[in-house]
């Protein structure tokens, strides 16, 4: 997979003459679409959005937890119980699991659980980019089938918030491969019983993430300009031996080719979702 | 005795064998006996078949199973099946010919076979796009599946393609989409499935068409989420590395069938597929014969239960120990889903070489 890609995000180093006096390197953020200098705590009060230009910066998954669920919390999370083993025995792979725990402060790439959206009891799960590019090994598929099967218990719809650039996750080899077969069963359960399912799509999403749950939403709504993939814009190039289109595997360019349903600004986002889970059936 | 196939690590073989050759020509004819040298030097052929053929490195296997003259899905179908009646089309936008299908007869019972076509030349590759499907190819696929659920019979999947056709039309017309489509209509088809993985499995672009009750695998051939050359260039950044990678991936029948992601291995002859195509054929017919005869006893419920579960177990991972009383707490409620699947972690230590 050549999915693993720089964060968009990152705090720049300021030059000297465009930073304002008295102002610690640490406490702004120029954007990476308009170039704009911006204090941190101004994208963070706009949902780690550039309140100059609405470019969607990356967000946690606690961080979108926080703005999605009412309170900001879970009723019950589901995740965090079970932890990545290494079967393969993998080059690295423990020490990845181990840094990426303490980096992201998650089990896994994933955070999931019940809770109510615009007090609509939901199933929700939120993958997380930071977390080994947010890829898809055992602990993932795990999750991710788990909060299916008890929504499909508890007759409740079901969120899946992707930023998942990592796609299936190489360390796992195969087994990861297995968790697209895995994730979609548990999605074909929740079809035949007629429960909603929604997938919003975010900055970057790919691979093996986005061929097995990412697509298969009843509703697929996506943030503005997010990458969102099969294979990866370098493997495309080596193929075809040319660059490719500026907007090319963007939201934008998916809505125009029949791809997802919607594309939503984060701060319009629980809002939408919360409409759109009325018509889930009670 | 066929000759070797001409790869790297056969060079030697194929240089005994072609000095038997000429010593037999040369001889042939003449007043010359030379009986004794030939049986010797056949003696040690046949010491340095097993001596390599016996020891096969995951790399090398991954090399049999990209070999230009193995057998390909189509190859299988006309050898294993009578008439078989191709259909095309996705019946929205083309015919991809990287993914072919229809209805063939086994034992007089109508089977739908569909696989994922390699060439055995450019002039074919060029055809069937060296194997990678389109988006379409997947859509075809669930067309004919959707065809063989309705009229009851059994569904065939051959895989042997590097993956998905990674181009802008793919993107465009979403590939991602008819593979994800696949995998959940596949989890719930209301007839049996047989997988064959027949040569090179790759990633998505193989699962795509690779759900089933039964996934079997020939000896030879290999089965992963990314290349070796891709693990390679991310792990050492070097594609050269790549029987390096494929050691660790675990890619070959005996390991994919020691993780529970296949059910059967199926022996194909000395040196691989391509060196006795009529015995590999016969013997994938023997498989599927076999493993379609136990499905046809099972029910529908009993085909989407096992199936389920088959794929729900799949995954390793360990309970998270508790920390705190406060961490105990919330673990002693145990999540009211399905069977559990934890197994346990290897205590063997990393052998990092990042
Ligand atoms: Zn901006």
């Amino acid at each position: 997979m050549d999915w693993f890609r720089k964060p968009k995000y990152m705090t720049v180093r300021v030059a000297k003459k465009d930073k304002k006096p008295g102002i610690p390197d640490n406490l702004v953020t120029r954007c990476p679409s308009c170039s704009e200098i911006i204090f941190n705590t101004e994208i963070e009060k706009a949902d780690r959005t550039c309140p100059k230009c609405n470019h969607h910066f990356q967000m946690s998954a606690q961080g979108r937890l926080a703005i999605l669920a009412d309170n900001g919390e879970f009723i019950e999370q589901t995740s965090g119980k079970i932890t990545a083993a290494d079967p393969l025995n993998f080059p690295g792979y423990k020490e990845k699991l181990a840094k990426s725990k303490k980096r992201t402060n998650l089990e896994d790439a994933i955070l999931a659980g019940i809770c109510t959206i615009g007090g609509i009891k939901t199933g929700l799960a939120i993958t997380d980019f930071g977390f080994m590019g947010g890829s898809m090994g055992s602990v993932l598929g795990e999750e991710v089938t788990r909060l299916i099967e008890r929504s499909i218990e508890e007759k409740i719809p079901v969120v899946i918030v992707s930023a998942s650039g990592g796609g299936a996750r190489m360390q796992e080899g195969i087994i990861s491969l297995m968790q697209m077969a895995k994730t979609s069963a548990a999605l074909s359960r929740l079809a035949a019983a007629k429960q909603m399912y929604i997938s919003v799509l975010t900055d970057p999403t790919g691979g093996g993430v986005t061929a097995s749950f990412a697509m298969l939403g009843d509703l697929i709504v996506a943030e503005p300009k997010a990458l969102i993939m099969f294979a990866g814009p370098r493997v495309i190039e080596q193929t075809i031996r040319q660059h490719l289109p500026k907007r090319f595997q963007r939201s934008e360019f998916l809505l125009e080719h029949g791809m997802i349903d919607m594309i939503v600004n984060r701060q319009n986002l629980k809002q939408t979702l919360s409409r759109l889970l009325t018509i889930s059936p009670k | 005795m066929a000759q070797a196939g001409g790869l790297d690590f056969e060079k030697s073989l194929v240089e005994l064998e072609k000095k038997i050759e000429e010593i037999k020509n040369f001889t042939d004819g003449r007043q010359m006996d030379m009986q004794e040298e030939i049986q010797q030097l056949e003696e040690k052929a046949q010491e340095l078949r097993e001596g390599i053929y016996d020891n096969l490195t995951p790399w090398q296997i991954v090399q049999i199973s990209r070999h230009l003259k193995r057998p390909h899905t189509l190859d299988y179908i006309h050898g294993m099946f009578a008439d078989f009646m191709e259909m095309h089309g996705d019946r929205a936008f083309i015919d991809d010919r990287a993914m072919v299908g229809g209805v063939a007869w086994l034992d007089d019972k109508p089977v739908m076979v569909l696989g994922t076509q390699k060439g055995k030349d450019t002039k074919e590759n060029i055809v069937c796009n060296f194997g990678l499907p389109l988006p379409e190819g997947y859509r075809k696929a669930l067309r004919l599946m959707k065809f063989a659920e309705k009229f009851n019979m059994p569904v065939v999947t051959l895989v042997d393609t590097a993956g998905a056709y990674p181009g802008l039309e793919g993107e465009e017309r979403g590939v991602a989409e008819a593979i994800a489509r696949n995998l959940r209509e596949m989890a719930y088809l209301d007839v049996p499935i047989v997988v064959v993985i027949i040569g090179e499995g790759g990633s998505g672009g193989a699962l795509g068409i690779g759900v089933g009750d039964r996934v079997l695998m020939l000896s030879n051939a290999s089965y992963t989420v990314i290349t070796p050359e891709g693990c390679a260039a991310i792990l050492w950044k070097d594609r050269a590395q790549a029987a390096r990678a494929s050691e660790i991936l675990k890619i070959t029948a005996p390991d994919l069938k020691r993780l529970g992601v296949i059910d059967d291995i199926i022996p194909e002859p000395e040196g691989g597929a391509h060196h006795d195509p009529q015995v590999v054929i016969e013997q994938v017919k023997t498989f599927l014969q076999k493993h379609l005869a136990e499905l046809s006893k099972k029910t529908v419920n009993q085909l989407h239960e096992d199936r389920y579960r088959k794929y729900r177990s799949i995954g390793f991972f360990t309970d998270v120990i508790p920390q705190t009383a406060e961490d105990e707490e919330r673990l002693v409620e145990k999540p009211a889903t399905g069977k559990k699947t934890v197994k346990k972690k290897k205590t063997s230590e990393s052998n990092d070489v990042q």
